[in-house]
């Protein structure tokens, strides 16, 4: 479905990404795991066409995204959320998740498509004439997962949603994963919680200082001594 | 809904137009005696700053950068729109179409030079674009000051007058109504989606460039119309009134009045345009006082007088229907 290919992306003279290839079946849950600086935003961002790549390949059911505007993206079914609850706080939650819908010219399929994500998150529905600022930071993050199903994606890259989330928002959020990849999309996420991640993904890669370094059955990282003694702390 | 939004239009309108008729017979009936043209006058200034804070509005409140060099949009839509009627003034074209064409050719003037500084610069964000916006503005008016056909560095005398104040209002009305509209328009949303955050702005699809150069075109535009009106109420400018202290004038009435409410940029232009008329004796302090309510107004209310509030006679007026049902009750 998704496959990255020897993929390279400078930042100036920097290298972020070293030659990393992976993939991503239908309907798995994939996640890239690492420490800070390891180059997972930046993986998203490529793919999502928000980062320029430097050389190699990223292709999505037949289509070059590489050559591909950003804007066309997100029409082929590939949803960003991006790090950090990129919301927009000086606008109400409604206003949000049309944001979400921006590329689709079929207003009633995104007026079902906002009662969708209500009926997944009926706090949203609570409040969606509130400032999207003056929302908790978990539903900050459930109205940033509602603006991307808006686009009724078929992959969803998420990037690093626990962040700056208390310990029990986070399995929150991670329970909301779950639900979105039950209702057949899936998934690629960045997690810094490779614990969390690792447990609810089908596989994993992690990423060192741009490069691959371990790739596998999510349940058997889970066991391999490397990831726990690194990302693990066991 | 589209049909309450019509009401409200309707409502609104009903509004202005009385407010006309009450200028109207007010200036007719010469209830200010021989100072009717001078009040004229100075409701002409009111509506073309209002027009060009208007515009300024949609790039500080909607789109959440500054410019620094509105004067400068306004100078090129006010020569521009004077080389055009000196060019044809002799063609016998009635004053109205001729007025209209002032102020269409002022407006894309200005817009075209938008797109040619916004494409450039609009990559650039907050601190950084508003120092381009400067420095375009002085661009624009040292070369004027140097081209033949806009009179050099001496005055550009003899435009004919065509703002008559009856017409300027309702080009007011329209470029407002149209700023109104486009702030509300999923345009207008995309934008302030951009302003937000945009990454995720980019993230949902939204090609960010192009909407930055457009809304900045589309202000350039308002902004080009307000020069138009200037030029053709004069009838003699020189470039140097477009300078820094203009465009800064400008900003400042945007930030009290409100950045993001067309409210607060009509009633911070009028009000700011007519004062120094009315304290022509402390004139040199005008700009005292606009620093002291600048600096008062970011201590006490950092969103401007009005925030992004919107002023709507039909609510109004729903407010005070529905306190008379209250009483009635």
């Amino acid at each position: 479905m998704l496959e990255v290919k020897d993929l390279y992306v400078n930042y100036g003279a920097v290298e972020a990404i070293k030659g990393i290839s992976f993939h991503v079946n239908q309907g798995e849950i994939v996640t890239l795991i690492g420490a800070n600086g390891a180059g997972k935003t930046t993986t998203l961002h490529t793919i999502s066409g928000l980062t320029k790549a430097k050389s190699g390949s990223v292709t999505y059911d037949g289509h070059d995204l590489l050559k591909t505007e950003p804007s066309r993206i997100i029409t082929l079914g590939i949803a960003h959320v991006p790090e950090g609850r990129h919301i927009f706080p000086q606008m109400t939650v409604e206003e949000n998740l049309q944001m979400g819908a921006y590329t689709s010219k079929n207003k009633d399929r995104a007026a079902a498509a906002m009662k969708d994500v209500y009926e997944k998150f009926p706090r949203l529905r609570e409040r969606r004439k509130q400032m999207a600022g003056t929302l908790s930071g978990g539903e900050q993050q459930m109205l940033a997962v509602g603006r991307a199903l808006m686009g009724e994606p078929s992959i969803i890259l998420m990037d690093e949603p626990s962040m700056g989330l208390s310990p029990l928002l986070v399995k929150e959020v991670f329970a909301i994963i779950k639900e979105i990849h039950e209702a057949g999309i899936t998934v690629l996420l960045n997690e810094q919680n490779a614990k969390m991640a690792l447990s609810i993904a089908d596989r994993a890669y992690v990423l060192e200082t741009g490069t691959i370094s371990i790739s596998g059955n999510a349940q058997e990282l889970l066991q391999d001594e490397r990831v726990k003694k690194a990302y693990l702390g066991q | 809904m589209p049909k309450k939004i019509k009401t409200n239009y309707l409502i609104n309108f009903i509004g202005l137009l009385v407010l006309f008729a009450v200028l109207y017979l007010l200036f007719e009936n010469g209830v200010f005696g021989a100072r009717t043209n001078y009040f004229k006058g100075i409701a002409t200034t009111a509506c073309y700053t209002i027009i060009v804070v208007a515009s300024l509005n949609l790039l500080v409140g909607i789109m959440g950068e500054f410019s620094l060099g509105h004067a400068g949009f306004m100078s090129v839509g006010a020569y521009a729109s004077a080389v055009l009627t000196n060019a044809v003034a002799d063609k016998g074209i009635p004053d109205f179409p001729l007025f209209l064409l002032a102020i269409v050719a002022g407006g894309i003037a200005a817009a075209i030079t938008g797109v040619l500084v916004g494409i450039p610069t609009l990559k650039l964000r907050g601190d950084y674009l508003a120092i381009v916006t400067v420095a375009f503005a002085e661009i624009i008016r040292v070369a004027f000051t140097n081209f033949e056909i806009t009179g050099g560095g001496r005055t550009m005398s003899g435009i004919t007058k065509l703002s008559d104040f009856y017409w300027v209002f309702w080009v007011m009305v329209v470029c407002v109504t149209i700023m109104y509209m486009f702030i509300r328009s999923r345009f207008g949303r995309t934008v302030k989606a951009i302003r937000e955050d945009y990454i995720a702005a980019a993230a949902s699809g939204v090609n960010v460039t192009f909407y930055k150069v457009m809304t900045f075109t589309i202000s350039a535009f308002f902004a080009g119309i307000g020069g138009a009106i200037y030029a053709h109420y004069m009838t003699a400018m020189i470039p140097t009134s477009f300078n820094f202290m203009y465009s800064a004038e400008f900003l400042t009435e945007v930030i009290i009045g409100g950045t993001g409410s067309l409210t607060g940029s009509i009633i911070g232009a009028a009000f700011l345009s007519a004062l120094p008329e009315a304290m022509r004796a402390f004139a040199r302090y005008r700009m005292l006082g606009y620093s002291i309510v600048l600096v008062l107004v970011m201590i006490f209310k950092p969103g401007g007088i009005f925030g992004t509030w919107e002023f709507s006679l039909s609510r109004v007026l729903g407010k005070l229907r529905g306190k008379n049902r209250k009483e009635a009750a």
